[in-house]
């Protein structure tokens, strides 16, 4: 880890001045994802500015829905009531992701600017699009197993948010606020957060530098109150998806009145998918309805050498995750 | 740099710069570990400016005494503990969050100590195992690892034992499948997680 230095800012501007002085600065929130990297010698900072102290806190309705603090930490918010109860799928993503400890740690806004687990971008002796703009992507070949299938490029086919909270975002249309260092906030929904690799994989969201996320509102609907997310991995616990489904849905009388579907680890950001749930809204909630919803999901795939498996894991995902919360 | 394994080697001595930047704020966060504890954590740090340069003197208070160590803003709270405060009790496994083997309570909740600055836990309570028993009295979770034999070679032990500690108090181990899933942070090169379970499980049925 390169040496740098460290202050604490107690508020949004005192962080951002500071940013904007420095611009090799970078902002610490738990520090398990920054400090992860940086021991890896993958990031590098003159300066590290700790946002602990912001007030960027709490779990509260407003007019708009359930307004979470970009400071709250993975657990709290994910044992909080009305997190369980208003958005299950929320509540569980957060609840299935990393460990127990880190969740002690990880607060909502560094959860949402995680990086890719791509194990050439973490190991800086292999060239990587991401890493080093036009240096060449090793995964298109090599080693792909845990990679995505969906919105990929040539340039890149990393899933570059690798975890769970987001995908739940992602579905129940959830809406950021940020907050720029003149101090201007602007709201940007989580659909349109995350940028596609494109010829650009280093950029990865809309973010400007030295912006802030603020808080993340979702919505009150139905569909989130009757929702779930289903993660599948290697192992039981303590691991990254290989594929999950954050779904939703509204039954009335047997029909699905409303519906929204997201998947986790296979698409290039959190994948929302408007062809499922173009199947599934009118449609009877029955277990054709959920195979062919899974099938239109993956229609786009394009899959490679190691990861041809999440094709199907995907489908099956979606389709457990359907039949869960239909009852 | 060798600095943050070692520091009383060849650390850095400090020059003119970083002395006067720990001048600066030596009345500041130097002075808030110190405060009465009736103030309010954030109402003390907001009262300061708080620039760390360099090698600095900063006070944590660990196991339930204040220690003051001069190190720099990139040692992690793990290194300070074991390489400045001589608590080799915390394990370094894996240093990337992905073990447990580092688990220490910050006010009470159990965090990864590798992954966070010693610098952001000043003015707060830790916790590590050698704070766990009172005097030769072991902690109930200690003697049951004891009994049921939660370990073999003994390295992920200290964070199992710091781990099952929070597990039991916040009340997530109360089937040994709810116990398994909140212990999951905690990896055991050894497989020695059946008896772990039966250790956490006992003192959280002791209640
Ligand atoms: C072993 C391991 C396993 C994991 N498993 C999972 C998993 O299964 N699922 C999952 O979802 N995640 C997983 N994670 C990732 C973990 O959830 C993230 O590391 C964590 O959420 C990051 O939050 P933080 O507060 O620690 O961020 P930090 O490390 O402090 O910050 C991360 C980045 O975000 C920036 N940042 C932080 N907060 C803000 C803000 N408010 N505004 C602007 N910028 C900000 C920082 O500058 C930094 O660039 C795992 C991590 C580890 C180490
Ligand atoms: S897939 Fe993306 S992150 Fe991985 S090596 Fe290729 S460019 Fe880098
Ligand atoms: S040493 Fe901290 S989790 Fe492994
Ligand atoms: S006892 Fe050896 S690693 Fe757990």
């Amino acid at each position: 880890m390169n040496n740098f230095s460290y202050t604490q800012a107690t508020t949004a501007k005192e962080a951002t001045r500071q940013r904007k002085d420095e611009p090799t600065a970078a902002y610490i929130a738990g520090g398990t994802t920054l400090l992860d990297l940086m021991k890896a010698n993958l990031e590098e900072h003159a300066q590290l500015i700790d946002i602990n102290l912001l007030p960027f806190k709490g779990v509260e309705q407003t007019k708009d829905g359930l307004r979470i603090g970009a400071m709250e930490r993975m657990n709290d918010v994910g044992e909080h009531a009305l997190v369980r109860e208003l958005f299950p799928a929320v509540s569980e993503s957060l609840l299935l992701a990393a460990s127990p400890q880190l969740r002690n740690m990880a607060s909502i806004g560094g959860n949402i600017l995680q990086r890719t687990r791509c194990g050439y971008f973490r190991d800086a002796a292999f060239p990587c699009n991401k890493r080093v703009p036009g240096s060449g992507c090793p995964a298109l070949q090599g080693d792909n197993h845990n990679l995505a299938i969906l919105g990929t490029s040539e340039a890149c086919i990393a899933t570059a948010y690798p975890g769970d909270l987001a995908v739940a975002l992602t579905a129940f249309d959830a809406v950021l606020t940020l907050e720029n260092p003149k101090g201007k906030q602007r709201r940007v929904p989580v659909t349109e957060f995350y940028l596609l690799p494109g010829t650009t994989p280093q950029r990865e969201t809309v973010l400007e530098p030295g912006e802030l996320i603020v808080a993340v509102t979702l919505p009150l609907t139905a569909h989130a109150r009757r929702s779930t997310y289903l993660k599948v991995r290697e192992r039981a616990s303590y691991a990254y998806a290989l594929a999950s489904a954050a779904v939703g849905l509204d039954v009335q009388s047997g029909t699905i009145r409303a519906a929204r579907v997201a998947l986790g680890g296979v698409g290039t950001r959190p994948w929302r998918s408007p062809e499922a749930e173009k199947v599934l809204t009118g449609a009877p909630a029955t277990e054709a309805t959920f195979r062919a919803a899974a099938a239109a999901a993956l229609q786009g795939a394009q899959p490679r050498e190691h990861n041809r498996y999440k094709v199907e894991l995907a489908q099956n995902t979606l389709v457990r995750a359907l039949q869960q919360v239909a009852g | 740099m060798q600095s943050d394994l070692f520091p009383d080697s060849d650390a850095p001595q400090p020059d003119d710069s970083s002395r006067r930047s720990f001048m600066k704020q030596a009345g500041g966060i130097l002075g808030l570990a110190l405060a009465p504890p009736l103030v309010a954590q954030a109402e003390r740090l907001t009262a300061y400016s708080k620039t760390i340069e360099g090698a600095t003197e900063v006070t944590l208070r660990v196991n339930g005494q204040a220690r003051t160590l001069r190190i720099e803003p990139r040692v992690t709270l793990l290194d300070a503990l074991r390489e400045y405060l001589d608590l080799t009790g915390t394990k370094k496994g894996c240093d990337h969050g992905q073990c447990g083997a580092c688990t220490v309570h910050v006010d009470g909740r159990r965090i990864n100590s590798c992954l966070t600055l010693a610098v952001m836990q000043q003015g707060k309570e830790i916790t590590t195992i050698e704070g766990l028993a009172q005097g030769e009295q072991l902690h109930p979770m200690q003697e049951a690892f004891i009994k049921h034999d939660g370990f073999q070679c003994g390295y992920c032990t200290p964070g199992q034992i710091m781990s099952g500690v929070a597990c039991v108090k916040e009340g997530h181990a109360g089937t040994d499948a709810q116990a398994r899933e909140w212990m999951s942070g905690n990896l055991c090169r050894c497989g020695a997680y059946a008896n772990i379970l039966a250790a956490v499980r006992e003192v959280a049925q002791r209640g």
